[in-house]
């Protein structure tokens, strides 16, 4: 987390993210395919089933602060939603 | 006539061999797997010396996918029924779902995996325990996984009664054959050598303190003192005769008996079931005990124990009436996995003509056993007996045949 | 030995909300719920609150000073359900061969809770990776390899025949019975002592279902919080307990004038082959055990009265085997009251399927079925007849129980009243 100013910038999830904590938790198979690829298919297209989700989901929880909503990773959902929604959490104002 | 199941595949995992090859080819030469504990610093601890299996990559041998999620017992049950199916000429997707079942025996479960999420638990904090720890260390994990990678649909099992339950998994399987289910795969695998393992071992007084691998496991010896643990086991196909036949399948053996006890109360006085579980197996092959030309040993290498286990085998076959052997002294005791690896041994010993021996064991000759030595033995075999005890009084004994 | 059946002639229930089978038919005929916020350990960290608790004393129900401190809990209560079982069923152990005689236990986690302690000890806490061996118990083996509950009970009743430990997840409590069935029928022994036994109320589990959301979090009202089949579910609620039956082959137990509860007339167990803990929501396996369970039981799906439910209280289970009802008994699977039990005395694992034949037992012996509690607005896509709030009368004279366990394991049994009417050619 850096600071700039007054303001809290909050560090940004990406996609290089989400792939290194995939392979951590969920294992390696072969390459997933180019990132413009992958954004945009469910995580079960890619190869994810819900365990593997759900422990990525409590990963990103412990290692970023923030708490995801019981919805926000299933098989269906897309790299770039669970991204945005991870994002939408870390930029929200603490309280 | 009830139908007749028999061995047509094996996948062996063990501690002086991966592969069947290697461990037969280790096994009647003599070749032992015991060693100073390398898969973590043994140093404060009495007992440093485990059969532990050297240069197994699970991520070459198995999906990346599967890594995270499963305990290195549960990798080696994996690849070894991989190796058992490829050995039987089975593909499971050509077959039925639900005319394959899978039925293991787990002693521990994946204690290791457990031992991981314990720490972050206790460490850390519950929400850093793996969403795979609610499944990754029971004991039917085995059962489960290799159900799920070869799609099996059948009657499964688990059983669960220490180093009896290798035998006990396998007339399981025998039964739901029985039953009517034609392929079922079956054996174990554990795997518990890690510090947290280690020294729940350690505390049932079981284990040899000695330090040197040669002088450490010595079953039927006078210089008995404990057992060395092990790693690894074995995972058999067990078919339906006819249908192995129709198919052409290469025929190991038949598991032709099994009987099982349990010991009276302690302390009641009353005889230990070993020699009934053994007359049980007889009866059940109708066998005489002239017919078995072969005993794999239990060998707890605990003076008492050893004077039971010789004492129901010198009752059944008389003195020195068999010969007897244990090679489980190459590789440790393996807990659930050690009896389907003596069954592994006693069906290539039937296939070869030879008996593996006994390492670095001088027999007392108390015990009245012909024990095979230092040396493999040539021998004309048809019908070999598995023994199994587990702690707390469980006996088992398992006859194999050949066809 | 072809024709040997096998009937229930004793039967001890340990489960949240008192031990006893009495005080387990009153809080199941009542409606009544067990739950309550843990009081085990500090439940702050956990996204799981709430759990069935019993409240035990081992030496208060006859276990030695030395058995109820070398024993895990669910030991215990094995020891002390097998000491009632036998009790009840009147056989005089001490007159039976003991030899034909044998054990059969399930559990899915065995000693867990023993271990938990211990780790904690030996680790100091967590901090050590070796962990230290001078301060284990010297029973702690006993700990890493559960078929010592076995041993236990054997001990306790005298028996020296087959002993075994059946777990296969939370499946274990009906394959552990039905395994015991088998051994009779097959003629490998006369009477056996079978059933299971779970305590897992400790961190490491509460944290593991935390880890998969599959235990309810919910937490305002904790008598609530188990809610098998309503719209509204969200989890299982985690319990505790032991079920231990006598089992015996019918026409021995006939010739000693034994009481009958009831004949294990049907047992099978499937595979999903799917994934160690989701479902297929087709529920084909489960529904083949249950083909499987009625063939054996040479009875056909309108026999059956009443359907004891695995019921979880998890959205994707309740789903599973309403289809798995449906796919195997059709549409008599309309017409018959469908409970879980598991809405009053929350999920125990392993026990469990030996609770819910007890409970199935109980059905049949007051022709009542005991309700779903909790369930005020059913799922839309739960659409049986699952006995909402509180117990009906109803002929209950063959029920089916199932159960559904991680690693895939579906398992069914079939009970039935041994004064039935018989049909035809059965």
């Amino acid at each position: 987390m850096t600071t700039k100013g007054t303001e809290v910038t909050v560090r940004a999830f990406t996609l290089e993210d989400l792939k290194r904590i995939l392979v951590e938790v969920a294992g390696a198979d072969e390459d997933m395919g180019p990132d413009a690829e992958i954004l945009d298919l469910g995580f079960e297209q890619l190869g994810y089933e819900s365990l593997a989700l759900l422990e990525t989901g409590g990963r990103i929880e412990r290692d970023y602060a923030i708490t995801l909503a019981d919805d926000a990773l299933h098989a269906e959902v897309t790299p770039r939603e669970l991204i945005d929604a991870v994002n939408n959490l870390l930029s929200a104002p603490a309280v | 006539m009830t139908a007749s199941a028999v061995v047509t595949g094996l996948g062996v995992a063990a501690p002086n061999g991966l592969g069947t090859q290697d461990f037969w080819a280790a096994t009647r030469a003599g070749k032992s797997g015991i060693g100073r504990i390398t898969r973590f610093d043994p140093a404060r601890y009495p007992s440093q010396l485990a059969g532990e299996i050297p240069g197994f990559a699970a991520e070459e041998l198995l999906p990346g996918r599967l890594l995270p999620q499963t305990d290195r017992m549960t990798r080696l049950a994996l690849v070894a029924a991989d190796w058992a199916l490829a050995d039987a000429g089975v593909r499971p997707a050509d077959l039925p779902a639900f005319d394959m079942g899978v039925v293991t025996a787990s002693a521990s479960g994946g204690f290791e995996f457990g031992q991981g999420e314990l720490q972050k638990l206790w460490s850390k904090g519950s929400q850093y325990v793996s969403a795979y720890q609610s499944f990754a260390w029971f004991y039917a994990v085995n059962s489960g996984q290799i159900s799920i990678r070869n799609g099996m649909k059948g009657p499964s099992g688990v059983i669960v009664s220490d180093q009896a339950g290798g035998l006990d998994a396998v007339a399981q399987a025998r039964r739901q054959i029985r039953k009517g289910t034609p392929l079922i795969v079956t054996g174990a695998v554990d795997a518990s050598i890690c510090p947290w393992g280690w020294v729940a071992q350690m505390a049932g007084g079981r284990l040899s303190t000695r330090s040197e691998p040669a002088r450490a496991y010595l079953p039927f010896d006078d210089e008995a003192s404990g057992h060395v643990p092990g790693e690894g086991g074995a995972i058999l196909i067990l078919e339906e005769a006819s249908a192995a036949r129709r198919r052409g399948a290469k025929i190991y053996g038949e598991i032709a008996g099994y009987g099982t006890t349990f010991d009276p109360r302690p302390g009641s006085g009353r005889p230990p079931g070993l020699r009934r579980a053994i007359e049980l197996a007889l009866r059940d092959a109708r066998l005489e005990p002239s017919d078995v030309d072969v005993v794999f040993a239990d060998a707890a290498a605990l003076p008492d124990h050893d004077r039971v286990e010789a004492e129901a085998i010198g009752a059944v076959f008389g003195p020195r009436g068999v010969p007897v052997t244990a090679p489980k002294s190459m590789t440790g005791r393996l807990y659930s996995g050690g009896a389907p690896l003596d069954l592994s041994a006693a069906l290539l010993a039937i296939e070869e003509g030879l008996i593996p021996p006994t390492v670095n064991v001088a027999p007392s000759p108390g015990y009245g056993l012909d024990l095979v030595v230092a040396q493999p033995r040539p021998a004309r075999l048809r019908t070999a007996m598995v023994l199994a005890r587990g702690h707390g009084g469980f006996n088992s004994a398992m006859a194999v045949r050949a066809l | 030995m072809t024709g040997r059946r096998v009937v229930i002639t004793g039967m001890e229930v340990l489960a949240p909300g008192g031990v006893g089978v009495e005080q387990f038919w009153s809080l199941l005929s009542e409606g009544r719920t067990a739950t309550r916020g843990i009081t085990f350990f500090d439940p702050a960290p956990f996204r799981s609150k709430v759990a069935a608790e019993m409240d035990f004393d081992g030496e208060a129900h006859g276990l030695s000073p030395q058995e109820a401190r070398r024993m895990d809990r669910a030991a215990q209560f094995a020891v002390v359900a097998a000491r009632g079982a036998v009790a009840d069923s009147g056989i005089e152990m001490d007159r039976c061969d003991p030899h034909r005689v044998g054990v059969t236990l399930g559990s899915a986690v065995g000693a867990t809770m023993s271990l938990d302690q211990e780790y904690r000890v030996v680790s100091d806490g967590g901090r050590l990776d070796l962990v230290d061996h001078t301060y284990t118990v010297p029973h702690i083996y006993d700990y890493l390899v559960p078929s010592s509950f076995v041993a236990e009970v054997a001990w306790a009743v005298g028996a020296e025949g087959a002993a075994a430990m059946v777990s296969t997840g939370c499946t274990s409590g009906i394959d552990s019975v039905g395994h015991a069935v088998e051994l009779i029928r097959e003629g490998t022994a006369d009477i056996m002592v079978a059933g299971s036994s779970d305590a897992p109320i400790s961190p490491i589990t509460m944290a593991c279902f935390d880890a998969i959301k599959a235990t309810t979090p919910r937490t305002d009202h904790p008598a609530g919080a188990s809610r098998p089949f309503d719209a509204s579910r969200n989890g299982f609620v985690l319990g505790e307990g032991c079920a231990v039956f006598v089992l015996e082959e019918r026409e021995s137990a006939r010739r000693r004038g034994a009481h009958v509860y009831a004949e294990i007339a049907g047992y099978a167990t499937r595979s999903n082959a799917h994934h160690m803990t989701g479902l297929r929501q087709d529920g084909a396996e489960m529904a083949e055990a249950i083909r499987a369970a009625l063939d054996e039981a040479v009875l056909d799906a309108e026999d059956i009265d009443y359907i004891n439910a695995h019921g979880s209280g998890t959205k994707q289970n309740d789903r599973h085997e309403t289809a798995a009802f449906k796919k195997s008994l059709g549409d008599h699977a309309y017409r018959t009251p469908v409970s879980s039990i598991k809405s009053m005395v929350g999920h125990s694992l392993g026990a469990i399927g030996s609770i819910e034949i007890a409970a199935s037992v109980l059905a049949m012996k007051h022709h009542v079925v005991p309700p779903t509690a909790n369930l005020h607005t059913a799922d839309p896509e739960c659409d049986l007849d699952y006995v909402p709030l509180t117990a009906r009368e109803h002929r209950t004279d063959a029920v089916l129980t199932v159960g559904s366990g991680f690693g895939g394991f579906q398992s069914a049994m079939v009970l039935a009243r041994t004064d039935r009417p018989e049909r035809g050619a059965a």
